[in-house]
């Protein structure tokens, strides 16, 4: 009887949103997400993204029996990148089952079958791309498995499945972006893996904050008194902005950062507050030569090249935007609610996310003081994708306040279902 | 091949119309003191042999003598005769490589070997325009990995990304006239044609292949000595 009960309840799960524990495993995945950051943050600070030459297999073995003695210098920390990224995958595939709920069954069979045919397609006709193929039959079996699982969940609430399907698409291209690049052997594609982990960490914490039981209570809180009609909002008009255009430069420091790291050259200036004494550093090729010649690499890079140098100092000018940015809104945050229309929970995500963004500047000018030592320069990227999320979560919140604004002014029902309370939002 | 026969012929159209040959040789010094070197741990690979290791970007000798550097004629296209020759071999000991700098001919056979009772990736990472990337995973008692360059290049890069210390140099010749020098600073060109040349020298460090250490030169049969001095900077 409680074996039918307990059933019944699995078969039958409540509400996404009435669900606590979808927003738990959306935080699980998020913060396996962040794990796997940093891992991928070593590989590259260990130049060790290419020390397993094959993929999926690792030197010729299946990559879950890779037998463990084998895991020596660059090989752990490729490794192990491969195997977090398939535990993020599947949790990834789950994730996108359950904010889906049961509609979602037709289309993850779909697509899983299409991914196992076109993996079984391509080991047959194209044995080149033998290494997508096993991928794709791979990760087309998951999904096809999730499709198949008999759980009736409701949908989430908008935009919830969307995000999730997004983050769905994220994981696979990731997965197939991080494969590439080892049998393509092309930094290039590095960069795009890079960029595209983070923005995968990015809509992972914006579904963890949107299913949060948080996001639908703190509703009051989160907004603070509307003007009376027809006074502009001063303040809650400037700061979304700034939000967004801090977080915008943040995307761009991201690519940039992400270059610098993939064209494996080391650090193409090696001081900080001054680059190679100087304010502005000469890159004449006589200066570049001088700069390749007077430093003794420890692992083999490409020499510094006037582009590198140019890269660093527009990461450093940008780095200062940011920080002005953060600092802007946090002075904006701290001025009274009244007049700001920002609540004190917001308020005390912006000083996090300015603390985050000290730590980020801090972290930087280490990495090139410790000359760009594994765990620092790890760390530099692992804070960037903390800011990064940081910042997506204060404009998603920021944008929602102003749609409550604009709505609760033309007396109009809140997005997401909720509805304007009486307290703060009434018009 | 074609251009290889082509070569031959003419050098025996120019034995038998008496063109002669000869060698140049000569010894290279550094003025200057070099950074210090680096040393760095190899424990993350406990079957590397030695757990310290050591960076040697400038190897002097006695008197300044200066190893590693790659002396070649320059402008010279076209006459390789790398097919026929002997094989050069790189070898993985320690998890180094050694040795650390090769010159070779387009179109010869680098033999990757590794002598290590550990995995090795070997990574052959080409400047821009340069020769094909590689990567390819090598076991111990593995059998030896051929690599055959097809274009002229500088220093072109070995590397392993297992053991992210490991690196060495390869520059590639579309002729047979270079050498590398020896502990001692040394190095000998043999079978110089008759004739006016450019003689360069490059370093990784003191001389970078973008701008070389050159010297106008004539051969005229029998030996010629010329001496070179590098500057640390």
């Amino acid at each position: 009887m409680a074996v039918k009960g307990t059933a019944a309840l699995f078969l039958h799960m409540p509400s996404p949103q009435s669900n606590t524990w979808l927003h738990r495993f959306a935080c699980l995945t998020a913060a396996a997400t962040l794990v796997l950051i940093g891992i991928g943050g070593l590989v590259t600070s260990h130049e060790a993204g290419m020390a397993v030459p094959d993929w999926p297999n690792s030197y010729g073995y299946n990559m879950f029996l890779f037998p463990v003695s084998k895991w020596v210098g660059g090989i752990f920390y490729e490794h192990s990148h491969r195997l977090v990224a398939t535990v993020v995958g599947v949790l990834v595939v789950a994730l996108t089952r359950w904010l889906g709920g049961t509609p979602s069954r037709g289309p993850l069979a779909a697509i899983g079958l299409s991914e196992f045919v076109a993996g079984l397609a391509l080991l047959r006709w194209l044995p080149e791309w033998k290494a997508a193929g096993y991928f794709l039959n791979g990760i087309g079996a998951v999904v096809l498995l999730a499709a198949l699982a008999w759980v009736r969940i409701e949908p989430a609430r908008r935009p919830l499945p969307q995000l999730g399907w997004v983050a769905f698409a994220l994981v696979q291209i990731q997965g197939l972006l991080g494969g590439l690049r080892v049998v393509l052997v092309r930094d290039e594609i590095g960069i795009f893996h890079g960029v595209l982990a983070q923005l995968f960490f990015v809509t992972l914490s914006a579904i963890a904050l949107l299913s949060s039981g948080w996001w639908e209570k703190s509703r009051q809180t989160l907004i603070g008194p509307v003007p009376p009609p027809g006074e502009p909002q001063r303040a809650s008009g400037i700061l979304p902005w700034v939000l967004v255009g801090t977080t915008a430069l943040m995307i761009v420091q991201l690519v940039l950062g992400a270059t610098m790291r993939h064209e494996h050259a080391g650090l193409a200036i090696s001081d900080f507050p001054l680059a190679h004494g100087k304010l502005w550093p000469a890159m004449d090729q006589a200066s570049i030569e001088l700069y390749n010649q007077q430093r003794t690499e420890v692992v083999g890079v490409h020499a510094i090249t006037a582009f590198q140098v140019r890269l660093q100092m527009v990461h450093r000018i940008v780095a200062l935007l940011i920080v002005v940015g953060v600092a802007a809104s946090a002075w904006l945050a701290l001025k009274k609610p009244g007049s700001t229309g920002v609540s004190p929970a917001r308020t005390r995500l912006t000083m996090f996310w300015a603390g985050l963004v000290l730590a980020q500047a801090l972290l930087g000018a280490a990495t090139i003081w410790t000359n760009k030592a594994a765990d620092v320069a790890t760390a530099h990227v692992l804070v960037g994708a903390l800011s990064l999320a940081t910042g997506a979560s204060l404009c998603i919140i920021a944008c929602r306040n102003l749609t409550f604004a604009r709505r609760t002014a033309d007396s109009l029902e809140a997005p997401f279902g909720a509805r304007p309370s009486a307290t703060g939002l009434k018009s | 091949m074609k251009k290889s026969c082509l070569f031959i012929v003419v050098a025996a159209l120019s034995v038998a119309t008496g063109t002669r040959a000869g060698d140049i040789s000569g010894t290279i010094t550094l003025k200057g003191t070099p950074p210090a070197e680096k040393s760095f741990e190899k424990s993350s690979d406990p079957k590397c042999g030695s757990a310290k290791g050591s960076t040697h970007h400038y190897v002097v000798g006695a008197n300044g003598a200066l190893a590693n550097c790659v002396v070649s004629l320059k402008g010279l296209s076209g006459k390789s005769t790398g097919a026929s020759a002997a094989p050069a071999v790189l070898d993985q000991k320690e998890c180094e490589y050694s040795p650390v700098i090769l010159a070779v001919q387009t179109g010869q056979k680098v033999m990757v070997k590794n002598s290590d009772p550990t995995l090795h990736n070997v990574h052959i990472v080409p400047g821009p325009g340069g020769n094909d990337e590689k990567n390819m995973a090598q076991g111990p008692n593995a059998p030896e990995l051929p690599y055959t360059p097809t274009k002229a290049e500088n220093f072109l890069m070995f590397k392993c990304d297992v053991h992210n210390w490991m690196y060495a140099w390869v520059s590639v010749f579309d002729h047979p006239y270079f050498a590398v020098t020896d502990k001692d600073g040394k190095y000998t060109i043999k079978g110089v044609p008759d004739g006016k040349y450019t003689l360069a020298v490059t370093h990784r460090k003191a001389a970078p292949a973008a701008t070389p250490v050159t010297k106008e030169v004539e051969v005229k049969g029998g030996n010629i000595t010329e001496d070179f001095t590098l500057e640390a900077k």
